[in-house]
């Protein structure tokens, strides 16, 4: 159950998009999220679904993988699905009864709503797939940096963010250890209704914060001990500089970007 | 209360890239009131083979005999398994939570389904046998040493009064008066309480002074599994495997290249000056 968290998740390959600046990365996936939620039309959701593809395919992800990662939004897609499909007033009416209505203008929406969230996760997984999340923090730092003007604090909350992405597969690992630990002592996290199971809980969750704060605690140190201190004046081993696939890469966005307002403007039908 | 072990086999992630063979053919038996050594490298498939002995992790073929039963039948009970074979894990101090010391080790025997008087006798005659402190026992477990906290751990899977206790390297973060502690009070335990020990160790020093019988992993095999003297005749063998012999074993060895006479078998430094003492002729 545990194990099938994917936050995160990184899938090593040998591609273009792998290779990407992440600043690069980071940029695509808010416009291609913008884009997904200003289109219109049959032309917009193809030019979508034709850049998303080439995408995958060129990142040599595995499509599978990437399916995986959508099991966790099934009842929200449902959710969304049935509600816009039965509760959406529009012109012609299919099927009535009471509240219910299901119409010309719901089973649109029902669909166009489903295929956003779809690709939205797909998307926005693609990128975390092909980018580690150290590069993905060190991206979000240097993209953030004018921030610091208005003192926002962007390198602690890099820093903050990488440290909790590294502490994802640890946290698991003990949970998994403790669970065991437990059981040995013939403990028993399956049995019983949900309050009783709250109840068992308490001897997995107790050593986990412990050993959650004691680890907290011992990277403060130890990164204290190597006179950390901040943001401040702290220069990078390996900075983030842009190469000529990254510049391609900037513009073969925008020009998506462009071309899906462009198909919204002249081509907004059908719906 | 003899355990079983028949041909097992144990792979991590089976089906996917990363499928590793963390057990090869396991062929063991243990019987009653063994003290055993379990000896291997990082990675060797020790710790995995210690979990399948109480049912915290299945084999992915084979068969496990507790007592003649066979536990991987559909109608065998899991938890009879674990109040008989009870397991220490690696910094068991790790997983106490209760408010008092007192009340952490009543958790194991309340599980196992005994009233709340019974649970505080075998609580308290745990906390007794390794040895703890009676003024601590109210007082929180974060609140202890090292070495305290891990007597109340161990203290709270003896309490399940098992018959076999495995302790998965139970000294490790322990200084050496602290872990000569803890190997004094296996020994006792084991002599007075008559169960099986079973200890999992990287260190042959450490195991060599207490066992009666190693087993040595590599690899997720069995190399050897014989007396320790016996075992450390292949010290060769074991150094290629990442593994030493007691320092005794090298000494005793280089003074017989040397010419002395010696018992060059001799696992403990006690026998070792023994023997020498008698080469010597004094």
């Amino acid at each position: 159950m545990i194990r099938d968290i994917t936050i995160g998740q990184y899938y090593p390959a040998n591609s273009i998009i792998h290779k990407l600046d992440p600043r690069v990365k980071l940029f695509s996936t808010l416009l291609y999220i913008i884009a997904l939620f200003c289109f219109k039309g049959i032309l917009g959701i193809g030019i979508i679904t034709v850049f998303l593809f080439t995408t995958i395919k060129i990142s040599k992800v595995p499509i599978k993988f990437i399916v995986k990662g959508l099991k966790a939004i099934v009842y929200l897609l449902l959710i969304t699905a049935v509600f816009n499909l039965l509760l959406t007033p529009g012109n012609r009416v299919f099927w009535h009864y009471k509240l219910i209505n299901i119409t010309d203008t719901g089973i649109t929406n029902a669909v166009v709503m489903s295929v956003r969230l779809i690709y939205l996760i797909i998307g926005t997984s693609l990128m975390t797939l092909t980018t580690t999340p150290n590069q993905l923090t060190d991206g979000l730092e240097t993209s953030l940096k004018p921030l610091n003007k208005i003192n926002v604090p962007v390198h602690a909350i890099a820093m903050m963010m990488s440290i909790a992405l590294r502490f994802i597969p640890i946290l698991i690992e003990e949970t998994d250890k403790i669970m065991k630990a437990q059981m040995a002592r013939g403990a028993d996290f399956e049995s019983g209704n949900i309050f009783k199971k709250a109840k068992n809980m308490v001897p997995l969750l107790v050593p986990l914060m412990v050993s959650a704060f004691r680890r907290a605690d011992d990277l403060a140190m130890a990164m204290e001990a190597r006179c950390y201190s901040g943001g401040a004046g702290r220069t990078k081993m390996k900075p983030l500089a842009y190469e000529k696939r990254d510049r391609i890469a900037y513009l073969v966005a925008i020009l998506f970007f462009v071309a899906v307002i462009v198909a919204r403007v002249l081509l907004p039908f059908p719906q | 209360m003899s355990i079983i072990l028949d041909k097992v086999n144990y792979s991590y992630s089976v089906g996917t890239a990363y499928e590793v063979n963390a057990l090869k053919d396991i062929n063991l038996k243990i019987e009653d009131n063994e003290f055993i050594g379990i000896i291997g490298h990082t990675g060797s498939g020790k710790s995995t083979l210690t979990q399948h002995l109480n049912g915290l992790v299945k084999a992915t073929s084979g068969h496990i005999y507790v007592d003649g039963e066979d536990i991987y039948d559909n109608d065998y009970d899991m938890r009879k398994l674990r109040n008989k074979v009870g397991l220490v894990f690696q910094y068991p101090e790790h997983q106490l939570f209760e408010t008092t010391v007192f009340e952490d080790v009543c958790f194991g025997p309340k599980n196992q389904g005994l009233d709340k008087k019974k649970a505080q006798l075998k609580a308290f005659e745990a906390l007794y046998n390794v040895g703890f402190p009676e003024k601590l026992f109210y007082s929180s477990p974060f609140e202890l040493s090292g070495g305290q906290k891990r007597r109340v751990a161990i203290a709270g899977v003896l309490a399940m009064q098992p018959k076999v206790l495995i302790l998965d390297e139970p000294t490790a973060g322990l200084d050496p008066a602290g872990r000569d502690e803890i190997f004094e009070l296996l020994a006792k335990m084991r002599k007075e309480l008559n169960i099986t020990i079973i200890l999992v160790s990287h260190s042959m020093e450490d195991v060599a002074n207490y066992v009666d019988r190693i087993i040595v992993m590599n690899k997720g095999q069995v190399m050897y599994d014989d007396a320790p003297r016996e075992v450390f005749k292949h010290y060769k063998e074991l150094e290629k495997m990442g593994l030493a012999a007691p320092q005794v074993t090298y000494l005793m060895h280089e003074l017989k290249e040397k010419g002395l006479q010696v018992d060059e078998t001799a696992t403990t430094v006690d026998e070792a000056k023994q023997s020498i003492l008698r080469a010597l002729g004094r």
